[in-house]
């Protein structure tokens, strides 16, 4: 069985709002993949670099002004 | 990851060069105007030279703060070629614009009250005025109680890009729209004959300045409310460390120039009120985490084209005509009553939004 990637859809929400969101996700998540969906330059800085703290590897697609984000779990936390 | 990838990301994290940068340059600029004539302690203050702007445009008839001030127009138009060259420039509102109007009246009431933004609170420490220490314990203690409404979910919901792309540019335009009647014929603006609004740096360093702090203000996301609001929700001084800058920066910068003068009696527009200058801060620290960034962040975000920020800015205006209309505004004085009931009244405006704001 496959594990279906979480996500969290923060576009247009103001920071620290997708932070927020992410982190909360995050404290739920096991295994797998966490989704990330934002639509601002600095919302997707600001998500970036909370998972690089957290130790997440971040995969970052951009579409149509919209960023997807695939964050990984790198090293332990 | 490696961990020297990892320690070198920590190192950054801690340590951001362009924020830090961006405080230095802001405190530094800062202690420069006022030796080159702005008010004292009030190199820069949003509230207050929004404030000047509303007296300029005949807004409100308080004589002696009137003053089309060059800053304000220069960070506007350097936060729009900043964000133009890094395709941030887009029209985007729609996260409860009539909402953050409100709260930027309310704001700009809490900052009339302390008398400065949260930026001219640093710089007023900066300059020894201890009456700030009172102002910056009710900043935090807003910010403290903003963050326990984030982390019950308050928000004022989503923006969303707007379909007609020239609407980004009009703030930008009436900023220099703005600098050229300026230039041509100053004349046409209210302006103070004596008082702070009749002091001021020459118009090329004041709109330089000001151009310079909105470009790096732009790119380096400095916001004096949310280096606070990420230290406690994340334990992130990445913006936090730009507010410590724009203190060193302005601290040095001040005993360079022999502008330091430590204490509580006579600093250049304060008053001695702890209590007022307490709650005062803590109206502003609050409408700006309900508002996402504190007055100066709402500038740039809405020299970027964003509409909400845009509310919040034309809130804050007209939130300084209400107040020096009708007797809200502190003076050295101290705090007329009328302003002391402004700011509970817009305390519990705020305490309401950040009950019942929630996403559906």
């Amino acid at each position: 069985m496959t594990i279906q990637p979480v996500t969290v859809d923060a576009r247009g929400l103001s920071c620290p709002v997708p932070v927020i969101k992410t982190k909360q996700a995050l404290e739920k998540f096991t295994e797998g993949e966490l989704v990330v969906l934002l639509d601002e330059e600095v919302a997707k800085e600001n998500v970036t670099r909370l998972a690089g703290s957290l130790g997440y590897t971040v995969q970052i697609t951009e579409k149509g002004g919209e960023f997807i984000l695939t964050l990984r779990r790198g090293r332990g936390k | 990851m490696t961990s020297d990838m990892l320690s070198k990301t920590n190192w950054k994290e801690n340590f951001p060069p362009l924020v830090i940068v961006s405080g230095l340059l802001l405190g530094a600029a800062a202690a420069i105007l006022v030796k080159l004539g702005n008010p004292g302690n009030m190199g820069f203050c949003i509230a207050c030279f929004e404030r000047d702007i509303a007296g300029a445009l005949g807004l409100h008839q308080a004589k002696p703060v009137q003053y089309l001030r060059p800053e304000i127009l220069g960070i506007v138009i350097g936060a729009a070629i900043a964000a133009l060259t890094r395709r941030e420039f887009a029209p985007r509102s729609g996260s409860a614009p009539v909402v953050k109007f409100l709260l930027g009246v309310f704001m700009m009431i809490g900052g009339l009250v302390f008398l400065g933004c949260p930026i001219r609170m640093v710089l007023r420490l900066g300059g020894g005025d201890g009456n700030a220490l009172f102002g910056l314990v009710g900043f935090i203690t807003g910010i403290a109680l903003g963050v326990i409404f984030l982390r019950k979910g308050t928000t004022l919901g989503r923006s969303y890009k707007e379909q007609y792309p020239l609407s980004a540019g009009v703030l930008p335009l009436l900023a220099v729209v703005g600098v050229v009647f300026l230039i041509i014929r100053p004349g046409i603006f209210f302006a103070s004959e004596k008082g702070p609004g009749s002091m001021y740096a020459p118009i090329w360093i004041s709109l330089t300045a000001g151009i310079i702090v909105g470009v790096f203000g732009q790119r380096s996301r400095l916001c004096f409310a949310g280096g606070l609001r990420d230290m406690m929700l994340f334990r992130s001084s990445h913006l936090l460390i730009g507010l410590i800058a724009v203190l060193i920066a302005v601290l040095i910068s001040n005993l360079a120039l022999g502008q330091f003068n430590a204490g509580f009696d006579g600093q250049p527009a304060a008053h001695q009120d702890y209590l007022w200058n307490s709650l005062g801060m803590m109206l502003v620290g609050l409408c700006a985490i309900l508002l996402g960034g504190c007055p100066f962040r709402q500038l740039i975000l809405a020299s970027q084209g964003n509409g909400d920020s845009f509310f919040a800015v034309f809130g804050m205006i007209t939130g300084a005509a209400l107040a020096h209309n009708f007797g809200l505004a502190a003076s050295g004085k101290g705090v007329p009553a009328a302003g002391m009931i402004a700011v509970g009244v817009g305390l519990l405006v705020c305490v309401i939004v950040g009950l019942t704001a929630r996403e559906n």
